[in-house]
């Protein structure tokens, strides 16, 4: 209808009737707008706190295991639903993450909240299942060269070695989450095709994973390539087995958030206080803020079961302990008002 | 379409067109099929750092740096830069050197330096100080207008009549504000229909743009969408502008949900300078670097160089020995 209207406009009328068609435009373009702003986005959003893995891998600091015990035990009071506990990873390649036995015995799970591990090999695996693991993840790369530094081998791979991890927690009756990093631009190649990144994720699903979070690992999405990645992506993924895992380092967190629950994803990957910096760029912010995923949603009358008081109590908490400044901006200005 | 004749009705009826113009019907659908009419193609950005920054800075800038700040502005395509204000030095002693100031920058041409005039004074002050454009503000809450500038908001609006007039007789353009549009610091939520009647006044008053202001960043993309829906009833789109504060991380989705309305101009400050009066520590101001990433990473031109920007923030930082609040310059800054 808004075209319609810009024609007749066009066309050789008087002024005074211009300016309505002006006006009756803009109406029709609100309601064009209403279509994409306002409408069609999820009821509920599941959101998946990556804070006591992926943030706490990426802080120089380490962590005590009793501290990392009562920082999750703080997130399952705040209602999260999905509670990344630890990654069974060598602890000569990640030394916050050596007391994963610990942790994964230590913590006090919360019935109905789920605490996945990550599980880089077979060995990680067994070793997760021994210390009580309910749920596990792998993760590809959309990038060759990123996977070829990060884990040594490439991306066919590295998938390949998750064939085993899949056969097995299948065997043991364990769900299985993938992660596909670097999906809106890589540290080493730059830009990344959408379509490599659809190829990893549709290999990941169909190898078994009940989920794919697809990760802007090094923060530089903006919404347009937010869109049209998952446009080609979920050409091969169905929508509802899609998450997305989106880095601040550029600010442009939030807005590819909104964008991708335009687009009907409705699972959000977050770390309390904003957790974990960027090793590609010194100094830069990492992960998004649950905090602030958590206000943006609310905001938007979108049920997350989340109760932003206690959130902020545990990012209070662990940033006292890190000894370092939040970089949730909710949990900055809330607490001085 | 309640109010429109029948004969214009049925000029505008869908069917009768189509009858008239056969050919339309294929056009219309290529019109469909082409995507990308999502967004505007062009957003106008209104530098805002060297007035609503640096007045919520507590360190006081010396007027040289203040030029040089704004000269680097000019530099960098920023087709608009909010140079300074003419408000009494007694309250906002940051700004006690506007005549200084704009008689002292290097004006580039193409771009426009706006100056706030809260009242006649500071108009005419501004006018002698060779300013071609001003700006006044008003807020949809009555408590903020009255703790902010202490009148109601009918008193303000005829103070701004008066501004308004004289400068129309002059020729000079008046850009109007409206603060709290998404909430405030006093009276908490605000109703989308005050923030229409506050812009509406303004823009029948003679405003050329509304800058509708989230004063204190506690905005999402729910309020703004339902906001913005209040606002366009009373105000054409083509003459909104929102400029959002990052208080609460809130800025750039509710900007992204502002140019999905059909907004296309954004207010923003170099480095996010300004922090927020009502939340000691946070922050103020979105930071121009990173809408300018945003826009640009979505094909939106702008006419903006942001390694410019970057390069002006970095100066205006180290003038006032203080982190950037842009995620962008950070991380420009650092990378491998």
């Amino acid at each position: 209808m808004a075209a319609v209207m810009r024609l007749v406009y066009r066309s050789s009328l008087s002024s005074a009737m211009g300016q309505k068609y002006v006006a009756f435009s803009s109406t029709a373009k609100v309601k064009a707008a209403d279509v994409r702003a306002g409408q069609a986005l999820p009821e509920k959003v599941k959101i998946v706190e990556v804070g006591p893995r992926d943030g706490l891998q990426n802080e120089k600091t380490m962590v005590p295991t009793e501290t990392k015990i009562n920082l999750i035990d703080m997130l399952s009071a705040s209602g999260l639903p999905v509670i990344e506990a630890t990654s069974f990873v060598s602890p000569k390649w990640v030394p916050q993450m050596a007391d994963q036995v610990e942790v994964m015995k230590g913590i006090d799970r919360k019935p109905g909240v789920s605490y996945p591990v990550l599980t880089p090999n077979l060995k990680g695996f067994q070793a997760a299942i021994k210390a009580g693991a309910l749920e596990v993840a792998i993760f590809g790369a959309a990038s060759e060269l990123f996977s070829k530094k990060n884990i040594n081998c490439s991306v066919d791979e590295s998938l390949q070695r998750f064939d085993e991890v899949m056969k097995a927690a299948k065997e043991a009756g364990v769900p299985v989450r993938g992660y596909v990093s670097c999906v809106l631009g890589c540290p080493y190649e730059g830009k990344v095709a959408p379509e490599k990144v659809a190829h990893v994720a549709k290999r990941l699903y169909s190898m078994g994973c009940y989920e794919i979070s697809l990760g802007d690992t090094i923060g530089v999405g903006t919404p347009g390539s937010m869109s049209k990645m998952l446009e080609v992506v979920s050409r091969e993924v169905p929508v509802n087995a899609l998450a997305v895992h989106c880095h601040d380092t550029y600010g442009q967190a939030l807005a590819n958030i909104l964008v991708a629950l335009q687009m009907g994803i409705s699972v959000v990957d977050s770390s309390v206080a904003g957790l974990g910096g960027c090793p590609y760029a010194q100094g830069a912010s990492g992960n998004v803020a649950t905090e602030d995923v958590v206000y943006m949603l609310h905001g938007l009358g979108i049920q997350t079961g989340v109760d932003l008081s206690k959130l902020m109590d545990a990012g209070a908490f662990i940033c006292r302990t890190l000894n370092r400044k939040t970089n949730s901006k909710v949990a900055q200005a809330t607490c001085k008002l | 379409m309640g109010n429109v004749p029948t004969t214009v009705k049925h000029c505008l009826s869908y069917e009768q067109i189509i009858q008239d113009y056969p050919w339309l019907k294929r056009w219309l659908l290529e019109e469909k099929t082409n995507t990308g009419h999502e967004f505007p193609e062009f957003v106008k950005i209104v530098e805002v750092g060297p007035r609503d920054g640096l007045q919520n800075e507590k360190e006081i800038v010396p007027t040289g740096v203040k030029i040089q700040l704004i000269d680097m502005l000019s530099g960098t395509g920023l087709p608009v830069i909010e140079a300074t204000s003419f408000v009494s030095s007694k309250w906002v002693p940051q700004m006690a050197d506007h005549t200084d100031v704009l008689r002292g920058i290097q004006r580039a041409p193409h771009v426009r330096y706006p100056v706030l005039t809260p009242n006649m004074q500071g108009f005419q002050d501004a006018v002698a100080a060779g300013a071609t454009e001003v700006a006044v503000f008003g807020s949809a809450s009555e408590t903020f207008s009255k703790k902010n500038i202490n009148c109601s908001i009918d008193e303000s609006m005829v103070r701004f009549k008066e501004v308004i007039n004289t400068a129309k007789e002059r020729q000079i353009p008046v850009r109007g504000y409206v603060s709290c549009a998404l909430g405030c610091p006093h009276e908490g939520y605000i109703e989308p229909s005050k923030v229409s009647e506050v812009a509406k006044s303004l823009y029948e008053l003679g405003c050329y743009e509304i800058s509708l202001g989230d004063t204190i960043g506690v905005g999402t993309p729910g309020s703004m969408f339902k906001m913005l829906q209040s606002v366009m009833k009373e105000v054409p789109t083509n003459a909104l502008a929102v400029h959002c504060h990052d208080t609460y991380g809130q800025a750039l989705p509710n900007i992204l949900t502002a140019l999905q309305m059909g907004v296309c101009v954004v207010d923003s400050a170099v480095a996010g300078l300004g922090g927020c009066p009502y939340a000691q520590g946070s922050s103020g101001n979105v930071s121009t670097e990173d809408v300018l990433y945003m826009l640009h990473g979505m094909g939106i031109e702008t006419g903006v160089n942001l390694a410019k920007v970057i390069e002006a923030g970095d100066f205006i930082c180290n003038a006032l020995h203080r982190e950037t609040n842009s995620k962008v310059a950070k991380a420009r800054g650092r990378t491998l």
